[in-house]
């Protein structure tokens, strides 16, 4: 359908995403330090690093679901909301590292709710059921079967989102998170836990994305996914961007092959500032009080 | 997903013949044991039971079944119907589709527990076995013969933790034409009314009777589940929504006609108005997933809101407005309370909230209870309350008085009955109507994953708010109600936990009993919870306890309550009823749609 090489945008490239120098402290522990990045529009950009070095976390800056200690986020040139819902009004959807569906409701449902932005009718009309109801309804109806379509989940839309197999749930957050109509789509290691023939359709999925238009920021450590994927990729070492550039520049420094194995390397960020377990899962959890 | 081709009249999957049962018995010995028990079980009942009317229900008349004895009868019958169910008997497939074994054990079972308590009741309550008939040894017989046949029959797992469990799998049911689907439907619906009334019709001395109509219940609505009925009953039911719904209030509706003691019908106005409270309640809880424990304080607001501008002599402001004004004066009033109390608290989440709720409830009756002119300001009267409250007169119809309505008398508190059923249809409306939207969409998500949700774009603290202020409105206007037909307005039943409903223990038992986030489930919930402890007056100090073993009992045995919320149409797929969206859409149209993508 698609490749890397095919897919160059007509419009010049616009400035999506920027972040300027957005740190995150969690009490002694800086989990991202001073991280700069944009994306602009019609790019794929990678973001990897080791465990724990604040991937997620720095994903759960941009999203509003936390306040980031210092720096600044904007999307389309305007300041991002710290509220995780105004985020995903402005136009940034995103996906999680560990699988947030809601368990419990239809996969149709699922994808409903991330178009819960960009329709607005409210108690009343839900009671009354004018016309106008009735229209908004059968709207968002179809735009998320169309989405699932796109997913290719289209046969499995009458299911509880937790009786789906593992790669279908991922593919669903990606359908659920593309019903807000995103200008960007972050997604956080969509691959994780899926067979070679899994991950190579998820690849599939996110260039047809990009050619709607969606600039994508991706997670993963999958590193054949990232470098056949993205057009640029950003490492993160402890909190701290490394290097970032063109796949085959990140590939080539030797200083994201060390990180990765661990081996020391001249001026590596001081290690007892930086963060230091692995708790691969940590996340946005449930309640945070901030 | 199974089974396409075939259709009702094939057999289950008893081709690889299931193994014998607890009992080694002979299959045909097994079969005559069940029948020959239910059916003794049924003649015992035209039998005399005991020598003395001293025991209630009067069971001591050949030929004239009463009390106890009718409720064995209808244990017996089942047995023999179940029984001869598992046969090839014509007429009889569609009681147990899967010709399973449960349903007949539990029906046998059914049969067994209600003649085996009526014994012991008699026996105990009058003091030795010699005052036990000869009737009530056929009985008890009768009962237990059909219990070890039953235990004999042939049984896929022939363990007895094994009996209690229903099909995995139901074979595809051949579909009866439209109208008979509706005649199915209003036939339950009668039913249902019928157990109903004739439940609340038990008189309240007569525990014994009541233990044992609720045995019954308990154990035939086991059986028939363990038959796979309630599964298919709920298909019929998503397939004519609306006309389910309407026979369900027409039942509700027909209700009054089938008692003569307006007492009963006081009952019943009371069960409506602690059932549409939990129906609230149940957009807090079972939708939203908050935890509220203060709920009943709504009730309160709306109750007082209505009874301090009822007209009543001992309201502090001394105007009469009409209902509707009363209505939404107590439904205003409910909203701000509710607006005020969530607004501070609904940042918090889990065990905070609830417990800021339980704070809020309690503050709201101690704080109705001060407000008597020398604590507080003299609003409510204190703990005397706002009593004298006038009747309601709507149209030149006086609810105080009685009506003759052909031929039937209808009473005040019938009179209360059919007002305080328009409300809750009310409510089951706008419960109905805002659940499946996209507010009530938003409700289930917070439910499921908060933060998941606000990342979807949800605001959760303004969709929690909604859920909130919604929630208490309803309660409000239940609230108006209940002020006029108790006559008067007081703190002590707006309380966290107490022996009698309504207070917010008892409106999230109800809740989480029947079911959250389904219509049928606290309606239910709170039918049982009001029923049973009026029934059962010989509990009196020990209600608490009983109810909370009985929680405990049934959060063991069914935590997704009586009646559990599953999505309609999922129920065919995992149940492999239907196959829609597998033949909706041709295989082909997955490519093509992609890559045109
Ligand atoms: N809410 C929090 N409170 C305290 N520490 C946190 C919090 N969230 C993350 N951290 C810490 O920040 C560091 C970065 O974690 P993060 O989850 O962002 O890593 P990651 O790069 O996504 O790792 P992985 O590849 O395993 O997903 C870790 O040391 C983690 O323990
Ligand atoms: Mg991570």
């Amino acid at each position: 359908m698609s490749d890397t090489a095919t897919a160059t945008p007509d419009a010049p490239p616009t400035t999506v995403l920027q972040a300027t120098d957005v740190t995150m402290r969690f009490g002694g522990l800086t989990a991202v330090r001073s991280v700069d990045l944009t994306v602009n529009s019609g790019e794929i950009v990678g973001l990897i690093g080791p465990n724990g070095a604040g991937k997620t976390t720095f994903f759960n800056c941009l999203t509003g679901l936390y306040v980031p200690t210092e720096g600044k986020v904007t999307y389309r040139g305007t300041v991002l909301p710290p509220k995780p819902h105004l985020v995903t009004k402005a136009g940034i959807a995103r996906t999680f590292q560990n699988i947030r569906l809601f368990a419990n409701m239809t996969v149709l449902e699922n994808v409903l709710i991330g178009r819960h932005t960009r329709t607005k009718e409210g108690l009343w009309s839900a009671i009354l059921r004018g016309p106008g109801f009735r229209n908004a309804e059968a709207a968002s109806r179809a735009r998320a079967m169309e989405l699932l379509e796109f997913t290719g989940l289209q046969h499995k839309a009458d299911h509880l989102a937790r009786n789906l197999p593992y790669g279908e749930q991922r593919k669903l957050e990606i359908a659920r998170a593309l019903a807000s109509d995103p200008g960007l789509l972050l997604l956080d290691e969509p691959t994780a836990g899926m067979n070679p023939q899994e991950t190579r359709a998820t690849e599939e999925l996110v260039f047809a994305v990009r050619d709607q238009g969606i600039a994508v920021l991706v997670i993963e450590h999958d590193m054949r996914f990232i470098f056949n994927l993205c057009d640029r990729v950003a490492c993160l070492v402890q909190g701290e961007k490394l290097v970032e550039g063109t796949p085959e520049v990140v590939q080539a420094d030797e200083r994201v092959v060390a990180a990765y194995l661990g081996t020391p390397y001249e001026g590596a960020p001081d290690e007892g500032t930086a963060a230091e377990g692995i708790p691969a899962e940590t996340e946005a959890t449930d309640g945070d009080h901030q | 997903m199974t089974t396409t081709a075939t259709t009702g009249n094939t057999p289950a999957p008893a081709a690889e013949g299931p193994g014998p049962g607890v009992l080694p018995l002979p299959e045909t010995a097994a079969d005559a044991l069940v029948l020959l028990g239910g059916l003794a079980t049924v003649v015992s009942a035209f039998m005399s039971w005991t020598w003395t009317s001293d025991f209630p229900g009067d069971l001591t008349v050949y030929g004239y079944p009463a009390g106890l004895q009718i409720i064995a009868i209808v244990g017996g019958v089942l047995t023999v119907l179940f029984g001869l169910s598992r046969k090839h008997v014509r007429g009889l497939a569609w009681l147990n589709p899967a010709r399973a074994t449960n349903p007949v054990f539990l029906a046998a079972l059914s049969a067994f527990v209600v003649t085996w308590f009526a014994a012991l009741a008699i026996a105990v309550d009058l003091g030795g076995l010699v005052n036990l008939d000869p009737g009530a040894y056929v009985a008890v017989v009768g009962g237990l013969l059909a219990l070890l046949g039953a235990l004999g029959l042939p049984h896929a797992e022939g363990r007895l933790r094994g009996y209690f469990g229903k099909p995995d799998h139901l074979p595809r049911a051949a579909l009866p034409a439209p109208w008979l689907q509706r005649l199915l439907i209003t036939l339950c619906a009668a039913l249902a009314l019928l157990a109903f009334s004739y439940g609340i019709g038990i008189n309240d001395d007569d525990s014994e009777t009541f233990i044992g109509f609720a045995l019954l219940v308990v154990f035939a609505a086991w059986a028939l589940n363990a038959a796979g009925l309630f599964e298919r009953f709920s298909e019929l039911n998503a397939r004519h929504q609306g006309f389910a719904t309407g026979m369900a209030f027409l039942a509700a509706v027909a209700f009054p006609f089938t008692q003569s003691d307006d007492h009963n019908a006081n009952l019943g106005v009371n069960i409506l108005i602690f059932g549409t409270v939990a129906l609230g309640l149940n957009i807090v809880v079972g939708l939203t997933g908050l935890l509220d424990l203060g709920y009943v304080a709504f009730l309160g607001v709306g109750a007082y809101a209505a009874a301090l501008v009822s007209g009543s002599q001992y309201s502090s402001i001394h105007i009469q407005f009409p209902f509707w004004a009363a209505a939404l004066t107590g439904m205003a009033a409910s909203l701000v309370f509710g607006v005020l109390i969530g607004a501070p608290t609904l940042r918090l989440r889990g065990d905070y909230l609830a417990i800021v709720t339980l704070g809020f409830g309690e503050i709201f009756r101690i704080a109705v209870n001060n407000l008597d002119g020398s604590s507080g300001p003299d609003v409510t009267n204190g703990p005397n309350g706002i009593s004298n409250i006038p009747d309601l007169k709507l149209f030149g119809f006086n609810f105080g008085e009685g009506h003759d309505i052909g031929g039937f008398t209808i009473g005040r508190f019938a009179n209360y009955f059919f007002l305080m059923l328009l409300f809750t249809a009310i409510v089951v409306f706008v419960f109905k109507r805002a659940a499946d939207s996209r507010i009530g969409r938003s409700w289930v998500a917070i439910r499921e994953d908060e933060t998941a949700a606000t990342a979807m774009g949800i605001n959760g603290f303004r969709v929690k708010l909604i859920a909130f202020a919604l929630g208490a409105t309803l309660a409000g206007l239940a609230g108006t109600v209940s002020a006029h037909v108790t006559y008067s307005v007081v703190p002590t039943p707006y309380q966290f936990a107490g022996a009698a409903p309504p207070n917010s223990a008892f409106l999230l038992a109800a809740v989480v009993l029947g079911g959250m986030g389904t219509v049928g489930g606290p309606i239910l919930g709170a039918v049982l919870l009001y029923l049973i402890p009026e029934k059962l007056g010989f509990l009196q100090n020990y209600e608490l306890l009983a109810f909370g073993i009985a929680l405990i009992l049934l959060m063991r045995f069914r935590p997704e309550g009586i009646i559990p919320n599953r999505r309609r149409q999922l129920e065919f797929h995992e149940t492999g009823q239907l196959d829609v969206p597998e033949d909706g859409l041709p295989p082909g149209t997955v490519g093509a749609t992609k890559a045109e993508a």
